[in-house]
């Protein structure tokens, strides 16, 4: 007699969520001011999400294991829902940030997020265009944060079910092929 | 805990935040700042403030330098110090200090030595003006939670 098979003994992956942990964004914030990078760790806190702060687009980078002295070993389990950078920074601005996220396949689909203290509309182009996710003036809203987590969460609500659809219909399917098999 | 005290310094506090803001030494940002100071971060407001005014004599020092001598200013590394400085008194609600910056940056931008030396000058001083100012409303906030009484949330619209 063939045993029936049911879809917990299929090799499915339980990982739902890209979540860090239920219900709280991991945000990398990046910003070379140290006032600023103490304010938006507050801000971020109070608005109930993990935070690593750096001082540099470089040391994103490394954070992220994209500087280039590092494989992408261990950086898998790296887990960021967000980051935020400051755009005008020494060294490696932003905007450059951004470009090399949207290049690296590991980490293009991180929301990027843009911020800056000048209003100025060929900039906030120019990152809208290479994929920022938004361009947020300083200082930064409690409310600015609020949307943007809002909006987060309800992308990640929008994966899970797409997620759970379509195990549904793999589950389906399964079943139709052990029915025709008149197991 | 003696509730007449507490009532004086809370109005206290309250009169002396409101004459900060109506004086116009600072606006709407260091009340968004108050907002996220909680009982387990009593002292995050200050903490703030302090890494403000340790950045400003850092850049307010640096820029000194860069326009000593008048036949040699670096006024790229001038508007650098400027743009930082503006950034992080925006940060803090520091109005006066952000007011001169605008000020100093276009002094910066025609290179006007004397003007970067007079806008310096008053940063230099707004900047030591508002510390001033703001120890005081911390000690007064001391004053109050030693008393056993909360700091008041003040409306400032």
């Amino acid at each position: 007699m063939a045993e029936v098979l049911r879809p917990e003994k299929l090799e499915m992956s339980n990982d739902t969520s890209s979540l860090a942990s239920p219900e709280l964004l991991h945000v990398l914030a990046v910003d070379d001011s140290m006032v600023d990078r103490k304010f938006i760790e507050r801000l971020l806190r109070v608005s109930s999400c993990k935070v690593t702060v750096v001082d540099s687009a470089t040391r994103a980078l490394q954070y992220l294991g994209l500087d280039g002295e590092n494989s992408s070993v261990g950086f898998e389990d790296l887990k960021i829902n967000l980051i935020m950078t400051d755009y005008s920074m020494p060294g490696m601005t932003g905007y450059e940030l951004l470009k090399k996220i949207k290049e690296s396949s590991a980490f293009r689909e991180i929301p990027v997020v843009i911020m800056s203290s000048e209003n100025i509309l060929p900039r906030i182009d120019r990152c809208l265009e290479e994929g920022a996710e938004d361009f947020l003036l300083k200082p930064v809203k409690l409310a600015d944060v609020k949307r943007l987590r809002d909006s987060l969460m309800k992308a990640e609500d929008v994966a899970f079910e797409n997620l759970m659809y379509k195990r549904e219909l793999e589950a389906n399917d399964v079943y139709s092929q052990l029915k025709r098999a008149k197991i | 805990m003696n509730t007449t005290i507490v009532a004086q310094l809370q109005r206290q506090f309250q009169d002396y935040i409101i004459s900060l803001y109506q004086q116009g030494f600072l606006d709407n940002q260091f009340s968004e700042l108050r907002k996220l100071q909680d009982e387990g971060t009593p002292d995050f407001v200050s903490e703030v403030v302090s890494l403000f005014f340790d950045d400003c004599a850092k850049l307010i020092n640096n820029m000194s330098k860069s326009l000593e001598r008048p036949e040699n200013v670096d006024f790229k590394q001038v508007d650098s110090g400027v743009h930082q400085l503006k950034g992080s008194s925006s940060s803090v609600g520091a109005r006066m200090v952000k007011n001169v910056c605008i000020s100093f940056k276009e002094c910066c931008d025609v290179q006007n030595r004397e003007g970067c030396l007079r806008c310096l000058q008053q940063v230099d001083y707004e900047y030591k003006m508002l510390k001033t100012k703001l120890q005081d409303l911390f000690k007064l906030e001391q004053q109050i939670l030693q008393a056993g009484g909360t700091i008041p949330q003040v409306d400032i619209n």
